[in-house]
């Protein structure tokens, strides 16, 4: 017996996130972590949690253990439910043999039982590797006040920036008469967020036509929209005002954890509505010490900090020596940098150890780009990782 | 563990040491180190320990405690059996005695009937007060293995007179052996065995005990038990050597809280592998440091925005320091506000105190300043 709900939530997590390079070696895209004591997933399910949508299946393949031990029963978002809830999809083997999610549409055919349990009216697909606030509330009204087959969530973009994102032509009322991946010359500047709300009937015809068109990659932006345009249905551009970043990217991710320092950011963690949840441990706050510095950055419970921190992220449980500079840098949980030791524009994983002395990446003037350093690595006393450099286990090693 | 233990925390003991932090709250719920209540400690030691079946006795004003522990998922206590239970005073219609328990052992007897359905065979029994990192696992076995019947945690410190009066100082023979309880003494002073207020005890004894003392209407677990048997049963001690505070009066408090800005004093109390001090998860973001603050000596809690100068301070959660604002030798509980060029020095703002722009407040580390909950202070 289960109740029905009126919306239901599937998000796609199973991408392998490979533009991300080390920091996704060994987990999920979503799982990477942002902000200080977030993860990414936690954007699009506070954001669920926050527009009262409770039942939300959340499709992985790519490395799932992490992810999975993350969204344990969901209780850190509320997600702990009797009926509905979070629930983690993962491919699995069938009665006529066993598939990977081929493409993201294939992922939701793969798990129309799920979906069929709640007997929804509507399914809003989400995407795992986005940094955003959105009332999805607020779309599912305008989904249905313009009576819509499907409703896309698009933002205003340069038009320089158009030609790198699905862009939605439209006419004054909003309604999509075209759809144009990646457009040398865009029409529009509406670009696709990958958020969709769907009429659930609709949807679950076109992914089994889909499903059974030989030759189709099974994906919402190459096959299931264009589909649905040429058979003339009621497709709807979702204006969103506000931040949205995709972080698939190294300079992404930096460019957005930048993004929440200042007195005034451009997106900002610390209003009080629409809080994003997150599952991490308490641990005893930050402690700045006497030599110190620091300036416009943000410092997460569990640090100790004795040397100079500018411009930068720290998660929790990140040490600075004294004497140690950590200047326009992103640097994740239980990491130390030893005395003297200096990081310049640079992403540094989880549990890494910059030894006495060592440099990590260049500064940000340089233009050499951004140095990532994989997780649990130490970087050898008076070793050099220069900018733009990544390193993971094996070319740590190599480099002299 | 051989043993299955239960736990039972006294909430409401010693209000009267800070009646202005308890005067709103439980001793329990009082703030503590930037992000703790005083019944994280026990609440912590218990479950680092393996005990899952957690009692909490409390008597009045226990709402905010109440809204902190939830229903105790923070500490891996929300279970099916077991688990945490708060235990609000139960009195019937019929009951002539109404009057609500002071002592510990009273305590003990408003629960008598809590006490005889525990399946357990040991029961742990902390105040909420004692504020250290304890190896109860230890503490247990040493118990079962000396045969004691009940085993009192002591940790040797070095007293004023004054001091010694608010504690309760115990003498021993060459074996550990409780000879006499010496509570609230008046004239001792030099290094003593400070009772911590933290046992452990054979539940047929803690029953018995309960028993008799609400028949002979006893009040004092160390006077009118302990004392009265050492002859009889055994009592032992457990040396403890680790971090230890207990507050006794608001300059305590203060000290206290400021011990942990010591390195040394954080590591013993929050460091320790294995044994970490849980509390409950509030959704702050980190806290943010903008260009141009100063920030020296101090703890910052998480959702803290930090435009002025901080020193030697301790900042609760979500609290916020203007620009050209100096705090100094402060303790600002959660989600305090302070405007623009404000001037703070030894004061202890408590829970949404909001302070205007230009306001100038001091106190002394002897005397420090305190603010009530929830106070606005304008310039005029």
């Amino acid at each position: 017996m289960y109740e029905k709900k009126e919306c239901v939530a599937m998000l796609l997590a199973g991408g392998q996130g490979s533009r991300l390079y080390t920091l996704t070696e060994n987990t999920a895209k979503p799982a990477v972590p942002f902000g200080g004591k977030y993860r990414i997933i936690d954007f699009p399910l506070s954001n669920c949690i926050n527009s009262g949508i409770d039942t939300v299946g959340v499709l992985t393949q790519y490395q799932p253990l992490e992810l999975n031990e993350y969204i344990g029963n969901g209780q850190p978002w509320d997600l702990d439910r009797n009926i509905g809830g979070v629930m983690v999809l993962p491919p699995y083997q069938g009665y006529n043999g066993a598939d990977w999610y081929k493409g993201t549409a294939n992922a939701i055919y793969q798990n129309l039982n799920f979906i069929d349990r709640y007997d929804p009216d509507y399914v809003l697909v989400l995407s795992g590797d986005h940094i955003y606030k959105m009332n999805y509330d607020e779309m599912l009204d305008f989904h249905k006040k313009k009576n819509a087959d499907c409703t896309i969530a698009v933002l205003n973009v340069t038009l320089e920036e158009a030609s790198r994102f699905g862009i939605m032509n439209t006419d004054s009322d909003g309604k999509i008469y075209q759809f144009e991946e990646k457009p040398k010359q865009p029409k529009s500047t509406k670009a696709s967020m990958g958020i969709y709300i769907f009429d659930y009937k609709k949807l679950r015809q076109y992914l089994i036509e889909d499903e059974n068109t030989p030759g189709s990659s099974n994906d919402f932006g190459k096959n299931i929209i264009p589909a649905m345009l040429e058979k003339e249905e009621r497709l709807f551009a979702y204006p969103f005002k506000g931040y949205w970043k995709d972080v698939g990217t190294i300079d992404s991710l930096w460019e957005a954890n930048m993004d929440l320092l200042g007195s005034e950011p451009k997106f900002n963690l610390h209003d009080k509505e629409r809080r994003v949840y997150f599952r991490t441990p308490a641990r005893t706050a930050e402690y700045i010490g006497n030599e110190a510095t620091v300036s416009n950055s943000m410092v997460t419970e569990g640090c100790e900090v004795y040397g100079s921190v500018i411009n930068s992220v720290l998660f929790s449980g990140v040490y600075v020596a004294p004497g140690a500079v950590v200047r326009d840098s992103v640097i994740m949980s239980d990491t130390v940098i030893e005395k003297d030791a200096k990081v310049e524009y640079s992403i540094i994983d989880r549990e890494v150890t910059v030894e006495e002395g060592a440099c990590v990446g260049q500064p940000k003037d340089e233009g050499a780009g951004i140095a990532v350093v994989g997780m649990g690595l130490t970087v050898k006393k008076g070793k050099k990782i220069p900018g733009g450099l990544m390193v993971n286990a094996k070319t740590l090693e190599k480099l002299k | 563990m051989a043993a299955t233990v239960a736990g039972i925390i006294f909430s409401n003991l010693h209000d009267n040491n800070i009646p202005e932090l308890t005067r709103v709250r439980t001793m329990a719920s009082v703030p503590f180190g930037c992000r703790y209540r005083f019944i994280d400690f026990a609440l912590s030691n218990m479950v680092n320990s393996g005990i899952t079946n957690v009692n909490v006795i409390t008597h009045n004003n226990y709402h905010s405690l109440m809204d902190h522990v939830g229903s105790g998922k923070d500490w891996d206590l929300a279970r099916r059996s077991g688990g945490l239970k708060i235990l609000p005073p139960f009195s019937t219609v019929s009951s002539k005695d109404s009057k609500l328990f002071t002592t510990r052992l009273e305590a003990l007897c408003s629960i008598s009937d809590v006490i005889d359905s525990m399946s357990e065979e040991l029961v742990v029994m902390s105040d909420c007060d004692s504020i250290c990192n304890i190896n109860l696992q230890q503490m247990i076995s040493e118990h079962i293995s000396s045969g004691a019947d009940m085993t009192f945690a002591v940790k040797k410190v070095n007293l004023t007179v004054e001091k010694a009066h608010c504690e309760a100082i115990v003498r021993t023979d060459e074996n550990d052996c409780i000879l006499e309880v010496v509570d609230q003494p008046e004239n001792i002073k030099g290094e003593q065995d400070v009772m911590i207020n933290i046992s452990v005890v054979k539940k047929e004894v803690l029953s018995a005990m309960v028993h008799a003392a609400r028949n002979k209407h006893y009040s004092s677990l160390y006077t009118d038990i302990i004392n009265k048997a050492v002859n009889i049963k055994k009592f032992r001690v457990f040396r403890y050597d680790g971090f230890y505070a207990d507050v006794t009066s608001m300059t305590d408090y203060y000290e206290c809280n400021m011990s942990i800005l010591e390195k040394s004093n954080r590591d013993a109390l929050f460091g320790i592998k294995g044994r970490p001090i849980l509390t409950k998860v509030r959704n702050s973001a980190p806290a943010k440091y903008i260009e141009g603050s100063k920030v020296v000596n101090s703890m910052i809690a998480d959702g803290c925005i930090i435009e002025g100068t901080v020193e030697n301070s301790m900042l609760f959660r979500g609290v916020k320091v203007g620009k050209g604002t100096v705090v100094k030798n402060c303790i600002l509980f959660q989600d305090v506000y302070t405007g623009n060029d404000v001037f703070l020095n030894c004061v202890i703002a408590d829970k949404n105190v909001k302070i205007t722009d230009n306001v100038m407040l001091s106190g002394h580390r002897t005397v420090p300043f305190y603010i009530e909950k929830g106070r606005v202070i304008k310039d005029r």
